[in-house]
């Protein structure tokens, strides 16, 4: 069973279809006690980082993720939920993150100004795996260069230790992380086709 | 890097797809859950459903299309078409759609956009306008192009983009049905003027006029079309092989 967070940010039912399409067990749930049973953690976001992070704060979603994690249980961001991951959201000033990964959430538009480029980045771009490391295991049967869909304006700044994978968008911008038990993707498996549906399927069976 | 995207439209009346759709004369789709199954699979980027029914009934069978296509098929759905309030946002937001594209909406009530891109981010709100040009100046049209506004149309696209409008259509009415390329003046005068996505809507009749399009207007980013898709003059698949050939950046 995997559970998804709903604490009020964003449009979740279509992650919730991608599951059952997919034939996986899940459960959307707005109480962390339920979400904590689960033997899967998904927590997606949309929006801006510091209200995701009050309203995951006010739902009783924080501390509940962070011993969940604790314990080794596999978690997934998704978009601005991978940014939750991070220490910290520079988003309207700073705001905390999970510290699950350390890193930062900060804007990308200065540098895509410079290079002429719009922010958001919203479209397909293509996925490169780091070649110092073996495929993850979220990215299975997943070829270097397959197109997922990705809506964001900030970016998760890691150290190079926790890139799983990244796209060229004027400068190499993260797209996945990890660190040990906890994961997180920039783009929308959801939304990502085929493909995406493969990465999701990953995380239910593989990782 | 980022690709350009095809993006198909799809207008739904009383739950049908307006005109059925024949993939080598083999057999007419008129479902818009099976026709957005198949240009999903042929390498649509996203898919717009346009709402042009009027009943209540009619909007019922629209929200029962959209359910079961978001069961089935996982690229971005923008649905459009009497979308007036947040309750029109929230009502096809809950069906499966991921972004509401607004017109006549919003230039009835320009805080509409404000509003939804407060409650569901910037992300979600598509502004689209349906443009003309008279005497050297653009000007938008609403009611699907039937009634004339005052609006200055560069000038409504900026205030939008200023609003919280994530993406903007621009649907040249001077070129729409004529087949012979997407308005290329318009388009590069919008994108000088917005930072956020365009996308390009009116005109496409070939593989060529995309081509033109993204080499001419670089910083456009999709380009959508109903017609030309629908009736097999262009497939999908054989689109973006052309794009590639050109060396246009598209999704494979």
């Amino acid at each position: 069973m995997i559970a998804i967070a709903d604490y009020g940010v964003g449009n979740i039912f279509s992650l919730k279809r991608s599951l059952e399409y997919l034939g996986v067990d899940s459960i959307l749930t707005d109480d962390p006690k339920v979400f904590a049973q689960a033997e899967k953690l998904i927590l997606p976001g949309v929006g801006a980082f510091p209200d995701a992070a009050k309203k995951l704060e006010e739902k009783g979603f924080t501390e509940t993720i962070k011993e969940e994690a604790k314990k080794g249980k596999p978690i997934l961001g998704i978009c601005l939920g991978m940014q939750l991951l991070l220490d910290e959201g520079m988003e309207y000033g700073r705001t905390n993150g999970l510290g699950l990964i350390p890193g930062s959430a900060i804007d990308m538009k200065p540098r895509l100004e410079r290079k002429g480029l719009k922010t958001p980045q919203m479209g397909w771009n293509g996925l490169i795996f780091p070649e110092e490391k073996e495929r993850d295991s979220l990215f299975k049967n997943v070829d270097e260069g397959e197109f997922v869909y990705f809506v964001h304006s900030f970016w998760g700044d890691v150290k190079r230790e926790s890139l799983i994978a990244y796209t060229d968008y004027g400068f190499d911008v993260t797209a996945a992380i990890r660190k040990d038990n906890v994961m997180g993707v920039q783009f929308h498996p959801e939304k990502s086709g085929k493909i995406g549906l493969k990465i999701l399927e990953n995380f239910a069976k593989e990782v | 890097m980022i690709t350009k995207r095809i993006i198909p439209c799809l207008d739904v009346k009383d739950g049908r797809v307006v005109k059925g759709v024949n993939f080598d004369g083999l057999r007419e789709v008129s479902s818009p859950v099976d026709l957005a199954e198949i240009y999903s699979e042929s390498g649509a980027d996203e898919l717009v459903f346009y709402d042009i029914t009027a009943s209540s009934e009619g909007r019922k069978l629209f929200t029962e299309v959209l359910e079961k296509t978001a069961e089935k098929v996982f690229i971005p759905l923008t649905v459009g078409g009497g979308i007036n309030t947040l309750d029109d946002f929230d009502r096809v937001l809950k069906c499966g759609a991921d972004k509401v594209s607004v017109n006549s909406g919003a230039v009835a009530d320009p805080d509409l956009i404000d509003k939804a891109a407060m409650k569901y981010g910037d992300q979600c709100v598509v502004l689209s306008a349906d443009i003309k040009m008279e005497d050297g100046r653009y000007v938008v049209y609403r009611k699907g192009g039937r009634e004339r506004t005052d609006l200055d149309a560069i000038e409504w696209l900026k205030e939008g983009e200023r609003r919280g409008a994530g993406e903007i259509v621009v649907n040249s009415i001077d070129t729409d049905g004529v087949k012979n390329g997407f308005d290329l003046t318009l388009l590069k005068e919008v994108c000088n003027a917005v930072s956020i996505p365009v996308i390009a809507s009116g005109g496409a009749g070939s593989i060529e006029d995309f081509i033109t399009l993204f080499k001419e207007v670089p910083r456009v980013d999709a380009g959508l079309a109903a017609s030309i898709f629908h009736f097999g003059e262009v497939k999908i698949e054989d689109l973006k092989k052309e794009l590639k050939k050109e060396g246009i950046s598209v999704r494979w």
